[in-house]
C-alpha cells in the first residue's frame, strides 16, 4: 500500500513539474554587457524578475563583451543560431532588419508613446527595436572658463551660433591657459566619429546621405553646406584649436579634467567624471551652424531576432523591461539618459534640478538619429575616414567627392538597400 | 688584412654585446611595461607613459588591478578553456601531422606528390577567406555525444579543436625534417620485419624531438592566440578562450590597469610553455641550419 502511495505521489509530482516545464516556453536573450559588472547585474535582475512574474516564458541570458557582440550576432545569423531577443545598437538596427536578422517588434505603440525619439528604432515604417535609454553629447566646460573668457552661457533656447563658438575657441586659444581650446575626441575612433561629428555637418545643412531617398550622398555630403563644414572642420586642426587624429587616448579620457582643454565634446557617460572633478562643470548645448543645433541619438535597444518562433514572448519580455523602475536603475547604474521623463524623475542625476538633467533636455530638443538605412554601417566608416583625412590636411572637396562615390557605389551594389 | 689584436677583439665583443642588449631591450621592454603597468592605478599608469617611470615599479604600486580583473571576468575559466583547447589541439596536431609527414616521405602511393602540393598550396589561403564557409559547415555537422546524435558543433570545445588539428605548415615541417633522417634506419627496420606503424612510432618519432618541439610551439601560439574563430563559433561564456575574454575589459571607459593585469596573467602560460621547450626549439633551428 505504501509503495502504491509513493508511486502515485511520484507520478503526480512529475506530472506537475513536467506541466510547469511545458508551460514555460524557453526564450534566449543576447546582451552586450559582459565585463560591465553594473550592467550585467541590472540585466540579470530584469531577467530574474520577468521569469518570476509570469509562468508563460522562461528567459535565459547570454552576455557578450561589447567589442565582440556585433560580429558574434552576424556569425550566428549566418549559422542560423540567433537567440529570440537581440540587443542592437540603434544605427545598426536597419541593417539587421534588412538582412533578416530581426523581425518587427509586436509592441503596442501606446507603451512607448512617452519615450525619447532616439530610443525608438523604426525601419520600413515598422517598429523593430526600443531602448531603455539614450545617450547625448554636450559641450563640456566650466563656469570659471566662461567667466575668465568673458563668454555668455549658451542655453537650449539660445545656443551659441557657429561664430560665437569660434569666438569662444579664439578667446581660449589666445589666453594660452590651455593646451588646446577644444577637444572633439579624435582619439575615439569608430562609431564616435559619425555619432559625434555628423551632427556638426547636419547643423551646417549637409548630411551623410540624402534622407529623402537614401539612394545617394551626392549633394548632401559634397554640396556647398558640406564643403563649408569640411573647411570649418579642417580649420579646427590647422588653426591649432584642437588635437588631431594622433591624440593620445589617455589625453582624451583625462585631458579635460587635467585642465588641458577649455571645451570638450563629450557624452553623458563621461559626465560624472567631470562633475566629480569640478564643482562648476557645465554641459552646454551644441552650437548652431545655421541649420539648427544638432546632437546624435540612439543607443542600444532591444528587438526580436528574425528566427525567433516566439515574437510574442520576446515582446512580453521587452515590454516588461520598459518599466520606469528599470529605466531609472540603468540610468543610476551606468549614467545613461532614461527613456522617459517619468523615469528621469526617479533618478539621481536626471531628475529636475539633477546634475545631468540637461542631457535629457538636450536629447529632447537637439537629437537627430543617424541615417535610418541598412547602408549606414558602410556610410559610417566612409564618413569616419573622410573626416580623419580632412583633419589630417586632405583636400576638402576631393575627399568629400570620393566619400560620395564610395557611398553611392555601395548603395548601388546593394540594389538600393530596400528603400 | 689587419691582425686581430686583443684590443680589437675586446672592442668587437663590446659592440656585439651592446647591439644584443639593445635588441633584447626592444623585445623585453613591452613585457616590462605590461607588468609594471598592471601594478599601477590608471591615472598614474597614463601619466607615467611619457617617462621611464613606465618601466619601473614606482608610485602607488599594488595588486588592485588583479583583484578587479578577477571581478570583471571569469579569468580562470578563460585560461582553463584556452589551455584545454590549445593542449588537445597541439597533441592531436603533432600526432596527425607527423603521420601525414611520414606518409608523404616514406610511403609510396599514387598521387603522393600531387596531394602534397595541394596541401602546401593551402598555406597561401588566409583563414579569413574560409572562416564563413567553415562556420556554415560546422554549424551543420552531426555529433554523437551523451545526448545522442545532435546537429551542429557550435558552442563546444570540439568546434575549437577539430578544424585546427591538421595544418599545412606543421605537415611541411615534418616532411622537411623526415627527409633529413637517414634512410638506412628505415630500410634496416623494414628488413627486420617492422610494420610501417612500428617504424613511425619506434624509429622516426624518437628521433624527432626538435621538430616536435618546433611544431608544438608554433601550434601553441596559433591556438592560444585564437580570436576570430572562437568569436564566431562560441556564443556561450563557458567555452570562451582568453583572447575573446580580453574584450571584457574594453568598456566605454577602458580600465588600462586591469587590461595590463589580464594580459600579464594570460601571458604566463605562453612563457611557461616556451621556456619548457626552448632548448629543443633552438636545437631544431640549429639542426635545420647545419643540415646537409
Amino acid at each position: 500500500m505504501k509503495l502504491k502511495y509513493f508511486v502515485a505521489c511520484t507520478v503526480a509530482a512529475q506530472t506537475l513539474t513536467l506541466g510547469a516545464a511545458i508551460a514555460q516556453t524557453p526564450l534566449t536573450i543576447w546582451y552586450h554587457g559582459a565585463g560591465n559588472e553594473v550592467e550585467s547585474a541590472l540585466i540579470n535582475q530584469i531577467v530574474a524578475d520577468f521569469n518570476a512574474s509570469q509562468s508563460d516564458w522562461s528567459v535565459s541570458l547570454e552576455s557578450f563583451p561589447q567589442g565582440a557582440y556585433n560580429d558574434s550576432v552576424v556569425a550566428a545569423a549566418l549559422a542560423g543560431n540567433l537567440p529570440d531577443i537581440l540587443d542592437v545598437d540603434g544605427p545598426v538596427m536597419p541593417n539587421w532588419a534588412w538582412a533578416g536578422y530581426m523581425q518587427p517588434l509586436p509592441l503596442d505603440e501606446a507603451v512607448i508613446a512617452d519615450f525619447l525619439p532616439g530610443t525608438k528604432g523604426y525601419w520600413d515604417g515598422q517598429l523593430y527595436s526600443i531602448g531603455l535609454w539614450d545617450a547625448a553629447v554636450a559641450l563640456v566646460t566650466r563656469q570659471s572658463t566662461l567667466d575668465a573668457l568673458d563668454l555668455r552661457t549658451p542655453t537650449l533656447a539660445e545656443p551659441w551660433s557657429g561664430d560665437e563658438f569660434m569666438a569662444a575657441l579664439d578667446a581660449a586659444k589666445v589666453s594660452g591657459d590651455w593646451e588646446y581650446a577644444f577637444d572633439p575626441g579624435m582619439a575615439w575612433t569608430g562609431e564616435w566619429y559619425p555619432y559625434a561629428f555628423s551632427p556638426f555637418l547636419q547643423s551646417f545643412g549637409g548630411d551623410i546621405v540624402d534622407r529623402s531617398t537614401y539612394q545617394s550622398a551626392d549633394g548632401v555630403l559634397n554640396g556647398d553646406a558640406a564643403v563649408a563644414f569640411g573647411e570649418w572642420w579642417q580649420s579646427l586642426f590647422t588653426g591649432g584649436y584642437a588635437p588631431g587624429t594622433s591624440q593620445d587616448p589617455a589625453a582624451r579620457d583625462n585631458g579635460f579634467i587635467e585642465g588641458r582643454y577649455a571645451f570638450s565634446w563629450n557624452g553623458n557617460w563621461a559626465a560624472l567624471n567631470a562633475l566629480n572633478s569640478f564643482d562648476d562643470t557645465l554641459f552646454l548645448p551644441a552650437p548652431d551652424f545655421g541649420n539648427g543645433p544638432k546632437i546624435g541619438a540612439a543607443s542600444w535597444q532591444f528587438g526580436v531576432s528574425g528566427t525567433s518562433e516566439h515574437p510574442d514572448g520576446a515582446a512580453a519580455f521587452i515590454e516588461f523591461a520598459l518599466q520606469d523602475e528599470y529605466l531609472a536603475a540603468f540610468s543610476n547604474g551606468i549614467g545613461l539618459i532614461p527613456a522617459t521623463a517619468s523615469a528621469a524623475a526617479m533618478t539621481e542625476n536626471y531628475a529636475e534640478g539633477g546634475a545631468m538633467a540637461v542631457f535629457f533636455a538636450l536629447s529632447e530638443a537637439q537629437a537627430l538619429v543617424r541615417p535610418v538605412t541598412p547602408g549606414y554601417v558602410v556610410q559610417a566608416k566612409v564618413f569616419e575616414k573622410a573626416l580623419a583625412d580632412i583633419a589630417n590636411g586632405a583636400d576638402v572637396v576631393d575627399t568629400l567627392d570620393a566619400a560620395v562615390d564610395e557611398i553611392d557605389a555601395d548603395i548601388a551594389r546593394n540594389s538600393g538597400y530596400g528603400h | 688584412m689587419a691582425a686581430i689584436s686583443p684590443e680589437n677583439h675586446g672592442l668587437r665583443l663590446a659592440v656585439r654585446y651592446a647591439v644584443l642588449v639593445l635588441i633584447a631591450i626592444i623585445f623585453v621592454f613591452p613585457l616590462v611595461f605590461m607588468v609594471m603597468s598592471s601594478l599601477k592605478p590608471d591615472q598614474q599608469l597614463l601619466a607615467d607613459t611619457s617617462s621611464l617611470r613606465a618601466f619601473l615599479p614606482v608610485g602607488d604600486v599594488s595588486l588592485n588591478n588583479y583583484t578587479k580583473a578577477f571581478q570583471r571576468a571569469p579569468i580562470g575559466l578563460f585560461v582553463l578553456n584556452s589551455v584545454l583547447v590549445t593542449g588537445l589541439t597541439v597533441v592531436l596536431c603533432l600526432l596527425i601531422c607527423s603521420m601525414a609527414g611520414f606518409a608523404f616521405v616514406y610511403l609510396n602511393w599514387r598521387g603522393r606528390d600531387l596531394i602534397l602540393s595541394v596541401v602546401l598550396a593551402t598555406l597561401i589561403v588566409p583563414f579569413e577567406t574560409i572562416a564563413i564557409p567553415l562556420l556554415l559547415l560546422v554549424s551543420k555537422l552531426p555529433w554523437i555525444g551523451w545526448e545522442g546524435i545532435t546537429i551542429g558543433w557550435l558552442n563546444s570545445y570540439r568546434v575549437q579543436i577539430i578544424p585546427w588539428i591538421a595544418d599545412a605548415l606543421t605537415i611541411f615541417l615534418f616532411v622537411q625534417y623526415f627527409k633529413g633522417l637517414p634512410r638506412e634506419l628505415i630500410e634496416a627496420a623494414r628488413v627486420e620485419g617492422a610494420t610501417w606503424f612500428q617504424i613511425y612510432w619506434r624509429v622516426v618519432m624518437p628521433l624527432s624531438g626538435p621538430v616536435l618541439a618546433t611544431a608544438a610551439i608554433l601550434k601553441f601560439l596559433v591556438m592560444y592566440n585564437q580570436y576570430l574563430w572562437p568569436l564566431i563559433v562560441v556564443q556561450q561564456e563557458q567555452y570562451r578562450p582568453v583572447m575573446v575574454g580580453l574584450q571584457y575589459f574594453f568598456q566605454l571607459n577602458i580600465a588600462w590597469g586591469e587590461v595590463m593585469a589580464y594580459l600579464t596573467m594570460i601571458t604566463v602560460p605562453v612563457l611557461a610553455f616556451y621556456l619548457a621547450l626552448q632548448r629543443a626549439f633552438i636545437a631544431s633551428i640549429a639542426s635545420t641550419g647545419v643540415k646537409g
